[in-house]
């Protein structure tokens, strides 16, 4: 089946099965391997992208239902010679080890912050209007669909805190 | 030329507290980071060729039997597929770590649930797929063996072991405890699943694979396929996590590489997540039970631990539960040991710190139990049974910091602030308690070989040696620089490629060490390169940013080298320096949590680790090592567990959402110190193991903060709300 994408602000078509979800489009057949395969049932965020703003686990979804969507991936936030401060705040606080589960952390950070500009309450809010202060606890929650083994979590949330931080001033 | 060193003594020169360029040690940023965080860096499952075929692994569906029949004729006849392999050379489990050769092959007999049985090879992912969820198998069950409670089980000779007489001082001794604990089943889940892609070029196969041993991997590739292991080359430089499950050779790569011949195109195998719980190497679930005896004061008089653990019919592993338990703590009499079951049940071996990982928190658990029938503050209890030499053994420690360690903890967590009365502490609906556990993990050294290129430019590390998450990149270009006086940037390490020369691999705590000892060496060889050139004593020599200064006269590195690069090749072997002196790492855990009082949920608040693993190499690697480990602690403690169908012996929560991983939020700030320590007999860096000895106690920080919080003891893990909510006060 045909879908046109826009991915990372590129138009890409595709032609693939219908049965090929948007993981597995990006990964084999438009060659952004960024985004990872950890559990393919969106357990574990490996996979996460922005699909038209909003952070979405890749592997639940099928390529074929986002024809015209706008999709950012890992390869279109920074490259290795231009990172973004995220990533750079990752790389200066090790908010990895491995690496594998990194590109949907970031990913899911960047929408995350937006998510809290917008005011978006989560779990752990207790104050409704004073949603885009963001605490410790309030980042480790809404980064708590990111799974990372090697347990980098008190990295991960300094690096976003950084960025936070860097974003404000 | 090779510098090439076998430890028979230990190190008296320290060099590298003597070199001049401040690299070593220091937090420097992994060199792979860009890469890492832009979604760059090539894992196994990110190689692609164009006529590339997709294969998915099919598993039995009986716990024991033999294969009758596979009925490939339908599912080649599906469209997009291309062949249905059967071969008999189909791995029927993983490799242990360092085994060196091919595991138990054939696919006519069905040893456990989850066996592969075949390969469905497709021109798409999604046709091999729905090709492999339609094969049609037939069986011939037999009776299996699925409950290791309900099994005969063997005590094997070598693994029993006893001084003196602990049965009498339990009958004698005024204090004794004895009590059973069991953990369940635990799983590496490295967040990348298992992948292989194969392809041949005539004789010769590679293999992008994600492998923690490369040069063990190569050989058990070659013997899985009866091939000479000069034919493969396997390539990993990037993994995606390890922690024990990609040690031996799995069996989608053997798979992989029997299609790709087959089919004279390269093929791609990656194990679904499913797939990597029934298949992979998982931690045994284990019963422990131990035996503690005191004099009033708090001396200990007797230790017993024995343990009952399991694993597939001739797998030669058994989880060296009590591995910590002769040297930790001192006590004249002693029995340990092991029986290990045999049962049709997916394969046991090595998970981030084998032996130490459940051996040491449940002895910890006991020590609170049986500091609390003292009446003594549990810190005290230990600091008072350290033994100053290895009990049973006519050697030294090369080092022992546990004392120091547990000090060091207690002072920066607070210690002193806590109450020693379960449930006096409590915040609106939570109950507050503190607890903590030495951390004790032996310690390695292996085999390793490295070569250092040196040009105009700077220098080149390499070796096949792995970097699973731990550093490897970040440690290796820091031991070169430090010694070459190079900055990092000046220094390119290659990793993860047969071709290169063969390291210790990651395992065991020892890689960093192994690794980073053959980098050393074959630095140092540089060094007597670079004097010979100046004339001098390679002792005299300083190099640093990139200048060699001997007798007073600066020159440039680069004008040395000249056109033709230096080269040189480090090689380490472990000699017979384990004889001399014996040799761990150790540390302490101190954990706050919260029980809520309504639902028994507990939630860590705070956790400290105080660790001594002779030289940091890394800063900064060094303490995400330790937050990984505490962080596998608290999902031990908490909310880890294999569950198996008693029925049929399958993993019944073969996912993420059913096997709980801690998450963002399950992890609160995690505290690490180092002790500065160097230890000679280690190696000529004096640095030791660091990325075990976060988990190993971990986990008895925590429930021994439950039972100050509640009074509860946790005999049976991990400790979710059932087994606290109905005794809370």
């Amino acid at each position: 089946m045909k879908t046109s994408l826009r991915i990372n602000g590129e138009e890409r078509q595709l032609d693939a099965d219908v049965r090929t979800t948007l993981l597995d489009a990006l990964r084999q057949h438009l060659g952004l391997t960024g985004s990872k395969k950890g559990c393919d049932h969106g357990q574990c965020g490996a996979c996460t992208v922005i699909v038209n703003g909003r952070r979405i686990n890749s592997c639940l979804t099928l390529a074929c239902m986002h024809d015209g969507d706008e999709i950012t991936t890992i390869e279109g936030i920074g490259t290795p010679d231009n990172l973004a401060p995220l990533q750079k705040a990752f790389v200066e606080h090790d908010g990895f080890q491995c690496g594998f589960c990194t590109p949907g952390q970031i990913c899911s950070a960047t929408a995350m912050l937006e998510e809290a500009k917008a005011g978006w309450p989560s779990f752990v809010s207790d104050d409704l209007d004073d949603i885009d202060t963001l605490s410790d606890e309030e980042i480790a929650e809404r980064m708590s669909g990111n799974l990372c083994r090697c347990s980098a979590y008190p990295n991960i949330v300094a690096a976003i805190r950084e960025s936070v931080k860097e974003t404000a001033s | 030329m090779t510098l090439h060193l076998k430890l028979d003594n230990p190190d008296e020169e320290n060099r590298l507290d003597h070199m001049a360029q401040g690299v070593i040690g220091t937090g420097a940023n992994r060199p792979d980071g860009a890469l890492k965080v832009s979604g760059q860096a090539t894992y196994a499952a990110e190689w692609q060729r164009p006529d590339m075929a997709y294969g998915v692994l099919v598993r039995a569906t009986v716990p024991a039997g033999k294969v009758e029949k596979i009925d490939a004729s339908a599912v080649e006849a599906m469209p997009g597929i291309v062949k249905v392999i059967t071969d008999p050379k189909l791995l029927r489990v993983p490799a242990q770590g360092m085994a060196d050769a091919a595991p138990a092959q054939g696919n006519d007999e069905v040893l456990y649930f989850g066996q592969p049985i075949a390969l469905v090879v497709g021109d798409s992912f999604e046709a091999a797929r729905h090709g492999a969820n339609h094969l049609s198998v037939s069986y011939l069950p037999q009776e299996a063996r699925l409950d290791p409670d309900a099994v005969q089980t063997e005590r094997p000779e070598g693994k029993q072991s006893s001084q003196g007489d602990l049965d009498g001082v339990m009958k004698t001794a005024p204090v004794t405890l004895d009590e059973v604990w069991t953990t369940p089943g635990h799983n590496s889940s490295a967040m990348e699943p298992h992948a292989s892609m194969a392809e041949w070029d005539g004789d010769r196969l590679t293999l992008h694979g994600s492998y923690q041993m490369l040069k063990y991997n190569r050989n058990e590739l070659a013997d899985s396929l009866g091939i000479d292991p000069k034919n493969v080359r396997i390539l990993s430089p990037y993994v995606g996590g390890g922690f024990g499950s990609k040690l031996g050779i799995s069996p989608e790569a053997v798979a992989a590489a029997l299609a790709a011949r087959d089919l004279g195109r390269p093929v791609r195998v990656v194990m679904p997540r499913q797939q990597v719980f029934e298949t992979i190497t998982h931690r045994a679930q284990c019963r422990q039970r131990i035996r503690l005896a005191a004099d009033e004061t708090g001396k200990l008089l007797g230790i017993g631990h024995d343990n009952r653990v399991y694993n597939l019919p001739d797998e030669g592993f058994a989880e060296p539960v009590t591995q910590a338990t002769p040297f930790t703590y001192a006590a004249e009499n002693r029995a340990i040991g092991q029986e290990v079951a045999t049962i049709n049940r997916v394969i046991a071996g090595s998970v981030r710190a084998p032996g130490e990982a459940i051996g040491v928190p449940i002895f910890e658990n006991a020590m609170d139990e049986m500091a609390e029938k003292l009446g003594m503050d549990p810190l005290e209890f230990r600091l008072k049974n350290i033994p100053e030499t290895p009990p049973g053994q006519d050697i030294p420690f090369s080092s022992n910091m546990l004392a120091e360690a547990l000090r060091d903890g207690a002072e920066k967590f607070g210690w002193d602030k806590r109450n020693p009365t379960p449930g006096a502490v409590q915040e609106g609906e939570w109950l507050i308690g503190m607890g903590m556990a030495s951390a004790v993990r032996v310690n390695m050294l292996m085999e390793s070989k490295a070569r250092i290129t040196l040009t105009a430019e700077g220098a080149t590390v390499e070796t096949d040696m792995t970097d699973i998450g731990t550093g490897t990149y970040a440690i290796l270009t820091q031991i070169a620089g430090e010694l070459l006086g190079l900055p990092m940037e000046k220094v390119t390490t290659k990793l993860g490629d047969t071709d290169l020369p063969p390291g210790s691999g990651s395992g065991g705590s020892f890689g960093a060490a192994s690794s980073g000892t053959s980098v050393y060496l074959a630095a140092m060889e540089l060094r007597r390169q670079i004097a010979d050139k100046l004339d001098c004593d390679e002792a005299d020599l300083t190099l640093k940013d990139g200048q060699a200064i001997a007798a007073n006269k600066t020159h440039a590195l680069a004008d040395l080298v000249g056109e033709t690069p230096f080269e040189a090749e480090g090689h380490i072997e472990p000699g017979d320096i384990a004889s001399k002196a014996f040799q761990a790492t150790f540390g302490s855990h101190f954990a706050e949590v919260a029980v809520n009082r309504h639902t028994g949920e507990t939630r860590v608040r705070r956790m400290l680790g105080t660790f001594a693993c002779g030289r940091v190499l890394n800063e900064k690697t060094a303490r995400s090592q330790c937050l990984g480990g505490m962080t596998f602690g608290i999902g031990m403690a908490l909310t880890e567990e294999m569950l198996f169908d008693t029925r049929d012996g399958h993993v019944v929560n073969n996912d993420f959402a059913e096997y709980h991983l801690p998450v963002n939020l399950d992890v609160p700030k995690l505290e690490v110190h180092f002790l500065q320590e160097r230890d000679p007999y280690a190696n000529p860096m004096q640095a030791k193991g660091i990325g075990e000895l976060g988990i190993c106690g971990a986990a008895a920080a925590v429930t021994n903060a439950i039972h100050n919080a509640t009074g509860v003891r946790i005999r049976d893990y991990p400790a979710t709300l059932d087994k606290i909510l109905p005794y809370l006060p």
